[in-house]
């Protein structure tokens, strides 16, 4: 069976304890999401500012609060997106969301060999994020991972609609 | 020692044969969900095997057989609650269904616009929402008793809140703080302001005795898998008088005396808020649980609960000083088995997850009170909670596995 330590990573832990990007930011310019966890009781606040001139992420700030593994995925999530175009956020979302579920699969084992989740993973740099590959391993705290990106994936839908 | 024989009891739950990563079971989620006993799972199994068929219809043997068992079901829940007669144990699927049956019938032909219900801040979801539904579509007015700083309700304000208030819906046990409300005088004063009273005794029910005549309480909601029972069924007592007035909930079989093209009329109580198919074997299994626990004896039940939980609350106080809060009363008298805290710097979650490598199953979030938890001001709490089958060593792996948890997040 998966260990504490599959799960809870020095990098996590690291980012538990001291967060990055902790803040708020001017609404606008900035775009501010609330994303929740119903089941638990986790909350993300993400502000995210996006320059239209450039469609780069600008900058990016984080309230809420939650365990370990959402304030550290939140922290981390924010520090790969700063200064990142887009394009380029999108990627890393469904990167990090094959990391999450292409275990997932494996696990259920429904057959799949994971190459549509594979090709999202090619060529995106994770770093740190991979730290959190050991979430898949406890089912139940996929979710806990997952909040701060569907929230990131939530704020740049609500801007793409509003700069359309 | 206590006043139940634990070892004993242990050994008629199943469950508790079983190992998990590799270490015995230490089950301290009953106010969730309570485990099985052997004498549920082979009732149901009987009805499934031996005289299953369905209710209220057939004439041959096993319907008859299976229609006894199901009706003294419900006798064996009306005696449980003192209930002054079986014909106002309406069964429902769990206690959540139950209040949602009095605020769709009752609430709905009796209350209007302006008229106002009060609840408390300590109350589940399943006392909170149906009512929220009500009060949007209903315009009727919401009050909120407010909690004291030892966790109990501050009645001091209580006449005012009750003034023009059509219901008080409230909480005998608090799911979170294990607050034990003392209901008699609740009824009392609601009844004094032409109230009526309902009891959300999910939790209470399955710990101390419960009369509800004792409370003179009008609706009284409580479910069966929180009493060793199974899931999928639940029970709604309320004044015979008070059903009979009430509209229909849900509509179809079972609950009708006759229907023609232009309407119908409304079959007698109880089955007149039973359409449909019922959860026959889940009843059953139900009456089985009522069986086990009457033969321990609900004082013993009681007494053996309130060893376990001081015994619990003294060794997390003593173990981890200040750097543990417990959100609840510290008095025993007033509170149930369920054991709610929070570290200091470690969330609840964390914590959790570090006690199930030790087979420590406890709940960790807001436990469906979230206007609760914004009033104590924590996003999420671990909770113990205690029943028949839980003793001083549980207690004891539990704190062991807290200290491993604090010193892992190295707190």
């Amino acid at each position: 069976m998966a260990g504490l330590e599959d799960l809870y990573r020095e990098i996590i832990l690291d980012h538990y304890r001291s967060p990055r990007n902790r803040g708020e930011l001017a609404v606008p310019p900035a775009h501010k999401v609330e994303g929740f966890n119903p089941l638990c009781g986790d909350e993300v606040v993400l502000y995210l500012d996006i320059d239209p001139a450039t469609d780069t992420v600008r900058d990016v700030k984080i309230a809420g609060q939650g365990c370990s593994i959402s304030q550290a995925s939140t922290s981390m999530m924010s520090s790969a997106v700063k200064g990142q175009s887009i394009e380029e956020v999108r990627k890393l979302i469904r990167a990090f969301k094959a990391l999450m579920s292409i275990h997932e699969s494996k696990l259920e084992g429904d057959g799949g060999d994971g190459s549509d989740l594979a090709a999202d993973l090619a060529g995106v740099r994770l770093g740190d994020l991979e730290a959190l590959q050991g979430v898949v391993k406890f089912p139940v705290r996929i979710k806990c991972a997952t909040l701060s990106w569907n929230t990131l994936q939530q704020a740049l839908d609500e801007t793409s609609q509003t700069h359309s | 020692m206590t006043a139940l024989d634990v070892a004993t009891i242990k050994r008629d739950f199943p469950i508790f044969e079983r190992e998990v990563n590799g270490k015995r079971l230490v089950y301290l989620d009953s106010a969730s969900s309570a485990q099985k006993p052997l004498a549920v799972l082979d009732a149901m199994d009987h009805a499934y095997r031996d005289h299953y068929a369905n209710i209220h219809r057939g004439v041959y043997t096993i319907a008859e057989e299976a229609t006894v068992a199901f009706e003294d079901a419900r006798r064996k829940v009306a005696r449980f609650v003192n209930a002054p007669r079986k014909e106002e144990i309406v069964f429902t699927r769990n206690a959540t269904e139950s209040i949602n049956l009095v605020a769709y019938s009752w609430g709905r032909a009796n209350l209007k616009t302006g008229d106002a219900v009060v609840l408390s801040h300590l109350e589940h979801h399943a006392n909170v929402v149906p009512w929220q539904i009500l009060a949007a579509e209903r315009g009727i007015e919401l009050r909120w008793i407010p909690l004291t700083q030892d966790f109990r309700l501050d009645l001091s304000n209580l006449d005012a809140l009750l003034e023009g208030a059509r219901l008080l819906a409230v909480s005998a046990m608090s799911n979170v703080l294990g607050t034990i409300n003392d209901i008699r005088p609740l009824a009392d004063a609601a009844h004094a302001h032409g109230a009526l009273i309902l009891v959300d005794a999910c939790q209470y029910v399955p710990h101390v005795a419960t009369d509800v005549q004792q409370w003179d309480a009008d609706f009284v909601a409580f479910s069966s898998h929180k009493i060793l029972g199974p899931t999928g069924i639940g029970a709604l007592w309320a004044r015979f008088e008070l059903l009979d007035d009430m509209p229909p909930f849900l509509g179809g079989g079972e609950m009708i005396r006759d229907v023609r093209l232009d309407g119908f009329t409304t079959n007698d109580l109880p089955w007149k808020f039973e359409a449909g198919t019922p959860a026959i074997v889940e009843a059953i299994g139900f009456g089985a649980a009522i069986d086990y626990i009457s033969a321990l004896g609900m004082d013993a039940v009681r007494a053996h609960e309130r060893l376990v939980t001081r015994y619990a609350l003294e060794s997390l106080r003593e173990r981890f000083g200040e750097s543990l809060t417990i959100h609840g009363p510290t008095d025993i008298e007033v509170r149930g088995g369920a054991v709610s805290f929070l570290f200091d710097g470690i969330h609840a979650h964390d914590v959790s997850q570090v006690l199930d490598e030790d087979a420590v199953c406890v709940r960790a979030g807001h436990h469906c009170a979230k206007p609760l938890m914004r009033q104590l001001g924590v996003p999420a709490t671990t909770r113990a909670s205690f029943y028949v089958y839980n003793d001083e060593a549980d207690v004891d792996a539990l704190i062991e596995a807290l200290a491993k948890a604090q010193k892992f997040f190295a707190v």
